[in-house]
């Protein structure tokens, strides 16, 4: 690995997806505000303001023009980027679609948060899992330096497999809290993210006729194209991992691709989770380890596409404890989907976290402990 | 300007393989259109029976480039092509051919918000006066009276005016079109096109099937609009509003043709009393009376 002239400094999350945009030299950014992503447009347009960075800042009128916007720059050829939050992301729902389903390489921070009513601001995990069918490939970072890094791999990723990405960042937990982190230099970006190619996923240019979208003649073709995306969406977990390996290699840091391991040899047990509580998961695991209790966990980088092959390395494994920190009528969303990979009696799925409620490392370890001494009666555990 | 109409590009845009209606107003607005801009324009088109006729992919009927896009978004995504193509060094002009719904109704936030940023998109909204592409229903460019299939008495709610709104956007160009004036259409879209920031046409191209007409009729229809002063062609540019031949030489009521000339070729106005037809009349002359005043108020140094 070459020694690079890193600068060190303290951002929170939002600054942090704002400097990894600035490194990744979009041609067209447009955004709506909305709590707690605001911060990340606020100061990208200041970066455009004063020449620090070379880009279209387009104000909008909603959530919904912001993705449009983005959408029709990245149509024609421009890298372009967006960010959101929660009820923002729900008015995209349409946009979020019609532009995975054009292949567009847009890049999109969504600061997670709670879904009214009522109105809160603070963080969950409903709003970006409510995505994970559009066709978007979406993760979630960990801690400020991933939020920054991911930003940055999720440009290389939209526009290598042509799948917009969501990169989330917990709201407030990561989104407003400052932690020191490590800039790359812009010529480590440069050299990994080259400029995009303008001709894919089609070329728009003036004089040259070229139709995309029209009514199809045969269903049959309409049918091909989404099958052609899920397989861009499996061939894109490849792609995760030998652009997070190229990462690490030019800049030093790279995080296990699709999940991220920890303590997992010779565990009997597994948390599995999302996001920046995996922070204090991992205390709980340590704890727990030095009590004696043979336990890992995995943290799920990519919730799309799914790491399935990953997940399923936990067959081993006798108790699986999935924490997810969104809730449906049908129970967790990661608790189900792990459920799907692993079977469901080896999964205890515990809610919490809910509506941006605080759930401590310890309360991790009592939780995790419950669970494998089979001290929850139902399947679905809600704290 | 004047547009001689066998001097016009003879290069055709709209070809063999489309899937218009007979008769279909629209597909004569986008062949001038094509004429105009057919080398630099790059269309957003919405939800509509403009995505229809296209004909069915992957081949197209109409030789241009074209992203078809959901229904609410063409104003914002005509900016990012525009933004793009800013950034990138691409010459071109990103247009918006979008009916009166994707316009006026469930576009409308984004075609205000595009004008007040004054975005560079040339904005084209063909009004058929209905959401014809799903069967006829009521949009608020559904003129007074007009029988719709969810309007089957009438529609009992007055016209919205979007090319007025738009000009209070302070927008650079805004104007009006009918496909029967095929000349005068192309000479605004070319004028249009001149200008950087956002530029508005509303071009009015009647539907046989929705106005229930003969297919036959079509250019006679939206002729008629005109001279009976139904549609008033005008055009505001550089701050200035003028009515536009023939309107501007039937600012005297008298010289109007009567209305019934346009209506009556019409079987969505066939249920229509006297007394409708008269109310009609008197919310056109008003029509006439603001719109005057209007571009009186607004000519330089009023």
């Amino acid at each position: 690995m070459r020694t690079l002239a890193v600068l060190k400094t303290a951002l929170t999350g939002n600054y942090a997806v704002a400097h990894a945009v600035k490194l990744a030299k979009p041609h067209v950014i447009a955004a709506y505000p909305i709590t707690p992503q605001t911060t990340i447009v606020e100061k990208l347009s200041e970066f455009v303001a004063k020449g620090e960075l070379k880009a279209s800042f387009v104000n909008v009128e909603s959530e919904f023009s912001a993705l449009a916007v983005v959408y029709g720059a990245a149509m024609a050829g421009a890298r372009a980027f967006t960010a959101t939050s929660s009820h923002g992301l729900f008015y995209m729902y349409e946009m979020l679609w019609w532009a995975a389903g054009s292949r567009a390489p847009i890049v999109m921070a969504v600061a997670t948060r709670t879904l009214g009513p009522p109105w809160n601001i603070h963080d969950e995990h409903n709003d970006i899992l409510a995505i994970r069918d559009s066709g978007w490939a979406v993760a979630m970072a960990s801690n400020v330096q991933e939020v920054l890094d991911l930003t940055i791999q999720a440009f290389k990723l939209a526009e290598s497999a042509y799948i917009p990405v969501a990169v989330g960042l917990d709201g407030f937990v990561l989104s407003h809290t400052v932690e020191t982190i490590e800039l790359p230099p812009q010529e480590a970006v440069d050299e990994f993210l080259p400029p995009r190619r303008p001709d894919l996923p089609l070329r728009l240019r003036p004089g040259e006729p070229i139709t995309m979208g029209n009514i199809p003649s045969d269903d049959r073709l309409h049918a091909e194209h989404l099958k052609n995306i899920y397989r861009a969406s499996q061939e894109a977990k490849k792609l995760v991992k030998s652009i997070d390996a190229e990462y690490g290699k030019l800049v030093g840091r790279e995080y296990g691709g699709m999940v991220e391991g920890f303590e997992l040899e010779g565990a009997r047990y597994a948390v599995v989770c999302m996001g920046a509580w995996c922070g204090d998961a991992k205390e709980a695991v340590r704890s727990l380890r030095r009590e004696g209790v043979p336990v890992g966990l995995m943290r799920i980088r990519f919730v799309r596409p799914f790491p399935d092959e990953e997940v399923a390395e936990l067959s081993g494994i006798d108790k699986v404890v999935v924490f997810d920190r969104d809730i449906t009528p049908a129970g967790g969303i990661l608790g189900r989907e792990v459920a799907s990979v692993l079977g469901r009696d080896k999964v205890v799925n515990v809610l919490a976290g809910l509506a941006g409620v605080d759930f401590k490392a310890d309360e991790f370890r009592k939780a995790v402990k419950h669970a494998v001494e089979g001290e929850y009666a139902d399947r679905v555990v809600l704290l | 300007m004047t547009v001689r109409i066998d001097l016009l590009p003879k290069t055709k845009y709209v070809v063999p393989g489309n899937s218009a209606c007979a008769g279909c107003g629209m597909m004569i607005g986008l062949k001038v259109l094509g004429m105009a801009l057919g080398e630099e324009a790059v269309l957003s088109i919405p939800a509509s029976c403009a995505s229809v006729v296209q004909g069915l992919g992957p081949k197209s009927g109409v030789a241009l480039p074209i992203l078809n896009v959901p229904f609410a978004s063409a104003a914002s995504v005509a900016t990012g092509i525009s933004e793009a193509f800013r950034q990138l060094g691409v010459k071109g002009q990103a247009v918006v051919w979008a009916g009166d719904g994707g316009t006026a109704d469930i576009g409308f936030a984004a075609v205000s918000a595009a004008a007040e940023r004054n975005s560079d998109v040339l904005y084209i909204m063909y009004d058929n006066e209905a959401y014809m592409n799903t069967g006829i229903q009521r949009s608020s460019e559904t003129p007074k009276g007009a029988w719709t299939t969810t309007t089957p008495t009438g529609k009992r709610e007055a016209k919205k005016d979007v090319a007025l709104i738009l000009l209070a956007h302070g927008v650079p160009y805004v104007a009006t079109a009918n496909i029967a004036y095929p000349q005068d259409f192309y000479r605004k879209i070319k004028r249009a096109s001149e200008i950087r920031g956002f530029k508005f046409i509303h071009l009015l191209s009647p539907c046989p099937p929705g106005w229930l007409f003969d297919p036959s009729l079509t250019v006679e229809v939206a002729r008629k609009a005109v001279e009976t002063g139904v549609f008033i062609l005008w055009e505001y540019d550089n701050g200035e509003l003028k009515l536009n031949p023939p309107s501007s030489a039937l600012v005297d009521k008298s010289k109007r043709k009567p209305l019934v000339e346009y209506l009556k070729l019409q079987g969505r106005y066939a249920h229509l009393s006297e007394d409708q037809i008269k109310q009609m009349e008197e919310e056109i002359d008003r029509k006439w009376r603001f719109l005057l005043r209007f571009a009186q108020a607004a000519r330089p140094g009023a």
